[in-house]
């Protein structure tokens, strides 16, 4: 039991913040976010303060390694309220000595402006919703930002932090592997040292996943050319010195993002703010927890304590290591998961897929191979499938 | 007890739609049988299957009470009957059990085949014919012409049709004094020793079978002690009633009266439809004519989805069976879909009511293979075997001749659509015995195999007439033609659960329809996949599914861990509701939907 009590720790601890807030909704967003004009943000601090504090006396003593600020979006705070936030972690948690703490932003004048704000706040790391370098593309996508706005604001962002990455979105409507290309080839000559790439999904519950079953948003790539587009995208971020670490991050190697390593090694997570989940182990259990989604709820419950907890069962807890873990390169550390687990990843499955060619093993861990990390998830559902 | 001559008995011959259960609901409603707060739309379909499909599986019945406009006072009974050619037979039991027939024809529609084979039915039995011309009140009404067609198609007089609007009430009554003018009330002795047909029976868990019987002579009381002729078993009635619909108990039945009995017996097969019943002592000897004991004659295999769930597919099987003589089932194992059972049915109606029964009231998921005839596989040693199952198919060198059984269907369709369905019955290697014209629907006699027909014919006839064509056949017996048993094989593995039997000069179209449907309806996997249908060894048609390219989500951060694992369980759970050939996995639904053809 000790043993898979600490079992976090291979994957460090991490607190999210989520920031509901946005100027406008973006139609193939699926993130909890609001539109709001009035936002009081002395009632923000308060809540999150509340809620760090809450759970720093649920794990005390622990090392943070990561704060990350997500949303919504967070570069809409007075950098006033995410100061605040960072005081109340370093209050109550130790924090490492590299900690990383990462904010996502808009990439426009107005954020630009907040950059110094947030450095002085502690932020060191941010990461840029550019999605597209043309503009067409971004209007589709409804950001209210043009390529050269963003191609400014990231210029600033870039003599104010250290650290930047930005997210890109591909197999959008129209788009040609051979216009992709040319498009990622541009985006690596302004990457630092991380970049974030998307295929553009459909979700449901969003304006773009209504216009799809409704018939429209045509021209999205047939499977063949996303597959396509998927591979040239590894091929060409290797050879520029950005290998994939993950199924759409690649970072020259030491600038993974260390909070979302966090996830994809299923350490602990506390997560802050309306709809936040968190991962926590507490007294030898590991818990799942969430909080309300709508703003108001969250603030309202934040008083008394909003966020909920559920334990884990053992195989929940290895399927979300599985289902994580074979998303990054390195893979899933074999030993772990069948300490974690309390059985061994089947060998037929496993043997099956190695002969595939979608796995290899370096006996330690086992991972998904260029070829088989396009369809990770049928790799999943295979070692999951009992 | 009714004295005969203030009975009327009558049956409902419709086509599906054309207000059949309306119309009995208005009937019932009118004489105030049923409170109106109580009456739910057609009420004598009970089971949820019928009510949705709006067609009747077994025979209902209702006892009305009807003053009629002489100031008599009658009692009117109706049984409604089956309307789908699977349960012929049943429909020509409860044709016997009446004197008359209404003939309810939508007057926006005309006479359809299925109404024609019924009505048929009921001229067989000598039924009075009371023509009902129904939906008056919509505007596409025209009765005129429908009069006229029920003169020229069916041959009686249809200038006296009564006209009603079984939605709005309009000619109720008068549908009412029809009845009792027209109709001729039963005959029968009330002397004479207790001659009772079985006209259908049924199991309810409260009472144990009741069983539906029409008195031809003699009084059937409470304690009786009975005795079923077709195999002499003997039984102590110990409840009579009748329907109104809801049952009512009562001491007696005599002649020309419809009503129940219940006797304590277990299971519907041992109470045939048909049968004669009688007094265990000072009894009749003498039988009704034309019983006979059914026949399946359409067959398939059932196995369940998850393979743990056998013994509760069994369990459902034998209750369902309790209950329906026409069902016949052995346990059958497949190399590939492990335990299941061999079903016999009527025909594909009943095929898919029993297996929607199953799926529905015993939660079993089912995966069912290809519907087949029974062919008769003459050997060299002049042996004839009846062969059941493709996957039974002998070796062929001991093998001399095969037979597949026949059928002559009758269709009915305006003629527009004439010769959508002569290509559609060429297609299926009918072969034309006649053509002839009333008024602007043409009526087509083909004589077609029973195994081209069992499985989409009527969908296809639907499709391809916009549902304005109508349909029925009855078997005509076996001849001799060049079948071929064709293998599916799936990754190079043979699916016995695909395995047909088809006509050698179909066996190309059919392999390479079939193999196209599969490589659309198997998922892709990881690797590619040759889907072929081979006769013997020889491979006629071959697909290739090509492989997965791309399934992996985009984005899957701290906040997503449990909505994707539990995609993941849902998408696991979905993967046990297939069944893995080799290293593929095949979806329940493949196994029917591979044998549909489009064209």
């Amino acid at each position: 039991m000790a043993v898979l009590a600490e079992d976090w720790r291979d994957g460090g601890f991490g607190l999210y913040v989520h920031w509901p807030f946005c100027q406008a909704k973006c139609p193939y967003c699926d993130f909890n976010s609001h539109v709001s004009r009035e936002i009081d943000q002395n009632t923000w601090v308060r809540a999150y303060i509340l809620e760090i504090e809450r759970a720093a006396n649920q794990t005390p003593g622990r090392v943070l390694n990561s704060v990350f600020f997500g949303g919504g979006t967070p570069s809409l705070m007075h950098p006033d309220t995410v100061a605040a936030v960072i005081d109340a972690a370093k209050k109550h948690w130790q924090f490492a000595n590299d900690i990383e703490i990462t904010l996502e932003a808009n990439p426009g004048s107005v954020e630009a402006g907040k950059f110094t704000g947030f450095r002085d706040a502690g932020v060191n790391r941010v990461s840029m919703g550019i999605q597209a370098l043309n503009d067409v593309d971004l209007r589709r996508l409804g950001r209210i930002h043009s390529v050269s706005e963003a191609l400014d604001a990231f210029a600033i962002a870039r003599n104010c932090f250290d650290r930047v990455s930005f997210d890109l979105i591909y197999a959008r409507q129209n788009q040609t592997p051979g216009e992709w290309r040319a498009e990622l080839k541009q985006a690596l000559s302004y990457a630092i040292d991380h970049l974030s790439l998307y295929q553009l999904t459909i979700e449901d519950g969003t304006a773009f996943g209504d216009r799809y079953r409704a018939g429209g948003l045509r021209g999205l790539p047939v499977e063949d050319d996303a597959a396509q587009m998927y591979l040239d995208t590894q091929e060409i971020c290797a050879a520029h010195g950005l290998p994939a670490y993950e199924v759409s991050n690649h970072a020259m190697p030491g600038a993974e993002s260390r909070h979302n390593l966090i996830y994809w090694r299923y350490g602990d997570y506390v997560g802050i703010g309306p709809g936040a989940h968190g991962r926590v182990t507490l007294g030898g259990k590991r818990f799942a927890t969430e909080s309300p989604k709508a703003p108001n709820n969250w603030i309202a419950a934040a008083e008394t304590g909003a966020t909920r907890t559920t334990p884990l069962t053992i195989t929940e807890q290895a399927q979300e290591y599985l289902m994580m873990g074979m998303r990054l390169s390195e893979g899933l550390d074999i030993g772990r998961f069948c300490r974690l687990a309390g059985y061994a990843l089947p060998p037929q499955k496993v043997d099956y897929l190695l002969d595939l060619g979608m796995v290899d093993t370096t006996g330690t861990r086992l991972f998904a191979t260029e070829q088989g990390r396009p369809v990770l998830n049928a790799i999943i559902r295979e070692l999951l499938a009992d | 007890m009714t004295d005969l001559a203030h009975i009327r008995n009558f049956s409902i011959v419709a086509h599906i739609d054309h207000g059949k259960s309306t119309l009995a609901d208005r009937l019932i409603q009118e004489t105030g049988t049923v409170q109106d707060r109580d009456m739910k739309e057609q009420l004598l379909d009970a089971m949820d299957i019928e009510r949705e499909r709006g067609i009747t599986i077994k025979a209902n019945t209702v006892r009305i009470d009807y003053t009629a406009d002489n100031g008599e006072a009658y009692v009117l009974n109706l049984i409604d009957t089956p309307g789908h050619v699977d349960f012929a037979y049943e429909v020509s039991r409860s044709m016997r059990a009446v004197e008359g027939s209404l003939l309810v024809v939508d007057s926006t529609q005309g006479v359809e085949a299925q109404t024609l084979a019924n009505v048929y039915q009921a001229i067989d039995a000598d039924h009075e014919i009371v023509p009902v011309l129904n939906k008056i009140d919509l505007p596409a009404s025209d009765c005129d012409r429908v009069a006229e067609q029920i003169e020229d198609v069916i041959g009686i007089d249809a200038s006296g049709a009564i006209r009603v609007s079984a939605k709005t009430g309009q000619g109720i009554h008068e549908t009412l004094e029809a009845i009792v003018e027209h109709l001729p009330a039963p005959q029968g002795d009330r002397d004479a020793p207790l001659k009772a047909m079985l006209v259908d029976s049924w199991y309810d868990s409260y009472l144990g079978v009741i069983v539906l019987v029409r008195i031809m002579d003699g009084v059937l009381k409470k304690g009786d002690r009975i005795k079923m002729l077709s195999n002499g078993s003997v039984h102590h009635v110990d409840r009579i009633g009748v329907f109104r619909p809801a049952m009512q108990v009562i001491d007696e039945l005599g002649p020309g009266e419809i009503g129940f009995l219940t006797a304590s017996i277990k299971q519907v097969r041992d109470t045939r439809v048909g049968d004669t019943i009688t007094h265990e002592k000072k009894g009749t000897t003498q039988a009704l004519p034309g019983f006979k004991p059914a026949q399946p004659v359409v067959f398939c295999g059932l196995f369940p989805v998850d393979s743990a769930e056998f013994e509760d597919l069994r369990d459902a099987i034998e209750k369902l069976a309790l209950n329906d003589a026409s069902f016949s089932y052995e346990m059958e194992t497949s190399a590939a879909l492990g335990f299941g059972f061999r079903c016999g049915f009527l025909g594909l109606l009943h095929l898919e009511v029993i297996r929607d029964r199953i799926e529905r009231e015993y939660d079993i998921d089912l995966i069912t293979t290809a519907p087949s005839v029974i062919y008769h596989i003459y050997m060299r040693d002049g042996s004839m075997i009846e062969l059941h199952n493709p996957a039974d198919m002998p070796d062929l060198t001991h093998v001399d001749h095969l037979e597949e059984p026949r059928i002559k269907a009758t269709i009915l369709v305006p003629d527009e659509y004439l010769g959508d369905v002569l290509k559609l019955c060429q297609d299926r290697r009918g072969i034309q015995m006649d053509l002839t014209y009333a008024g602007s629907r043409a009526m087509v006699v083909y004589d077609l195999p029973l195994n081209e027909v069992v499985f989409d014919f009527y969908d296809r006839l639907k499709s391809v007439t916009k549902g304005y064509a109508s349909f029925d056949y009855q078997m005509t017996g076996y001849r001799q033609d060049n079948l071929v048993k064709m293998q599916i094989l799936v990754n190079d593995e043979p699916v016995d659960a695909l395995s047909t039997m088809v006509h050698r000069d179909r066996a190309e179209t059919r392999g390479r329809a079939m193999v196209e449907k599969l490589k659309d309806l198997i998922p892709r996997h990881m690797f590619k996949i040759p889907i072929q249908a081979a006769i013997g060894g020889k491979v006629i048609a071959r697909e290739t599914l090509s492989a997965l390219r791309k399934d992996v989500t985009a984005k899957c951060y701290g906040g997503d861990a449990t909505r994707k694992r539990k995609l993941l369980e849902k998408q696991k759970a979905g993967k046990k509701k297939m069944r893995q050939f080799g290293k593929v996995d095949i979806p329940q639904e493949a196994f029917i939907s591979a044998l549909k053809m489009d064209g």
